[in-house]
């Protein structure tokens, strides 16, 4: 095991940020921990980086204890935090030698592992990290979190903010650092790019609500959903809230999707009922289950 | 009143030195519309932005933001519009009711209004029981959907939304859709931006910045025919690719 976090807790004050959390991370993973702003993902990641202590539980990464092994682990991960976190006033290159350097290495020993990803910002590399956009910024320290050749690797959201191009691209690079043996720990609160991960943990407020590989987890959703449009979405949404039988109504890009709470529920009831209130050009298809639709579900309380 | 046009923009151009960050982009926003303004990071999405909402001057071309130009009346503008973004939206250290009353403060409400005003909405949002608390103990989720109301406290003709929802949980992030689709049924206009694609789709009409200019300006439906795409995502990793 790579990672093992046994029952560990964490509360601010009165907030208890992390509840009772236990989960493993195995060797060469891609693991995703998925939830939204609040559900405890940054503060796993600070107790496990060694940032900050538990109340509860323990935990090893790589084999080392957090708290008693800490400067190991130090030495072994690679850490990219929620915000950009490097120098604004460096250049791209005086980071990343600052961080060869404070590692005991250079950038030529393990250029291989973070080649791909820096050549696309080496054009860029006398210019001050500050000045860089978004996606280039995210580069730079996912450059600089490598450069030590760690055995796992943590990221806390490094998509958030960021723009479909630019995260497509990240998890594809993502992807190919997997293939040269690192463990990978991933924080989003992006539901599309679970679906990228071998596993993933669901957490909402704290708690774990489920931990599988994305395709199970998919099929542990216990209703069929439709994909319903109308020209108007507005309407729709509002009408369908008012048909007695509806279990969840849900908007999902150009359709909503529906359940009903009825196990044999027939479309056809629901289509007349729609243009009987005066909605036009409805249409209603059964369709596939997505990470959102099931975290929505176990999230809702 | 749908057809009347509460942005107008026309050649708007911003240099800074050498780096031309927005070139001169051209486009209209009706009242009522629900406008979707989307872009790869560094396209000048941000840059645009702030010109349309008076914090920073046009190098040239012109502005016309619910009735005044931007370069001449930023301060009628920022009157007549409501702002609000993911960074920074409410006081975290005054509770609820403080933020509402500060706030339609600035906006000029009269006293008597305000009074009527703050308990209508901490009644429609459900805030009644946590009125007194500090903002700071909400949940993010809460705090979007109030900062999106106190946005809206002095009627503005439009709302700018900077990245409203990020970070924010599924159940919540469509909650707020739903208030911005009220919002817009009632006539306000709505100018949001999102990386989020699937929130695209819940726009009258999107337009797609890439490297300053506007490439792309239609409704969603509109806009993957024409790039023979099967969802927003997929229309926007057609265009917006990484030219760095």
């Amino acid at each position: 095991m790579s990672i093992e976090i046994k029952n560990i807790s964490k509360s601010y004050g009165d907030l208890k940020a992390v509840d009772n959390i236990s989960l493993d991370v195995k060797e060469g993973e891609l693991f995703g921990l998925i939830g939204p702003d609040g559900a405890g993902k940054t503060t796993i990641f600070r107790i496990l980086t060694t940032l900050l202590v538990a109340d509860e539980g323990s935990a090893t990464v790589a084999g080392y204890d957090v708290i008693d092994d800490y400067i190991s682990i130090r030495n072994h991960v690679g850490y990219m935090p929620g915000r950009f976190s490097l120098y604004q006033d460096l250049t791209v290159e005086e980071n990343l030698k600052f961080f060869a350097t404070i590692f005991g290495t250079t950038i030529e020993e393990n250029y291989e592992l973070i080649k791909d990803i820096y050549v696309q910002i080496e054009p860029f590399k006398k210019r001050r990290a500050g000045k860089l956009s978004g996606g280039m910024k995210q580069k730079l320290a996912l450059s600089c979190a490598l450069i030590h050749k760690p055995k796992v690797l943590f990221l806390d959201e490094p998509t958030t903010g960021v723009d479909p191009v630019s995260r497509k691209e990240f998890w594809e690079m993502l992807k190919r650092l997997q293939q040269k043996g690192i463990t990978i720990l991933v924080s989003t609160p992006y539901m599309d790019e679970a679906a990228l991960c071998d596993r993933i943990a669901l957490i909402q407020d704290g708690k774990i609500l489920e931990i599988d590989t994305p395709q199970e987890i998919i099929t542990h959703y216990p209703k069929t959903i439709y994909d319903i449009s109308a020209d108007n979405m507005y309407e729709l949404i509002i009408t369908l809230n008012k048909y007695e039988h509806h279990y969840s109504v849900y908007p999902f890009g150009e359709f909503v999707h529906y359940t009903d709470l009825r196990k044999n529920f027939n479309p056809n009831q629901l289509q007349q009922f729609l243009e009987e209130s005066g909605l036009t050009n409805i249409t209603i298809q059964q369709t596939e289950t997505t990470i959102e639709d099931t975290f929505m579900e176990l999230a809702r309380t | 009143m749908k057809n009347k046009n509460v942005i107008q923009v026309k050649n708007l151009t911003k240099k800074f030195g050498d780096f031309t960050a927005v070139d001169a982009i051209s486009f209209e926003v009706k009242q009522g519309e629900i406008f979707g303004f989307l872009g790869a990071n560094g396209a000048g999405k941000t840059t645009a932005m702030k010109m349309l909402i008076g914090i920073s001057n046009p190098s040239s071309g012109d502005a016309m933001v619910a009735g005044f130009d931007v370069l001449t009346h930023p301060e009628d503008v920022k009157k007549s519009i409501g702002y609000m973004s993911q960074k920074f939206a409410l006081y975290d250290d005054l509770t609820v009711k403080e933020n509402i009353v500060f706030y339609g403060g600035i906006y000029g409400l009269k006293k008597k209004d305000l009074k009527i005003k703050t308990k209508a909405l901490l009644h429609e949002l459900g805030l009644d029981d946590v009125a007194d608390e500090l903002v700071s103990s909400l949940p993010l989720g809460w705090k979007q959907k109030l900062a999106f109301s106190v946005a809206l406290l002095h009627d503005p003709k439009v709302i700018f939304l900077d990245e409203p929802t990020g970070g924010v949980d599924p159940i919540t992030r469509r909650q707020f859709w739903e208030m911005i689709y009220k919002t817009a049924h009632n006539g306000t206009t709505v100018f949001v931006t999102t990386h989020y694609m699937d929130e695209a789709e819940y726009c009258d009409r999107v337009s797609i910045m890439v490297d300053g200019k506007i490439e792309a300006l239609d409704t969603p439906k509109n806009l993957k025919k024409q790039f023979q795409a099967a969802s927003m995502n997929d229309v926007f990793l057609k265009l917006a690719r990484n030219v760095e």
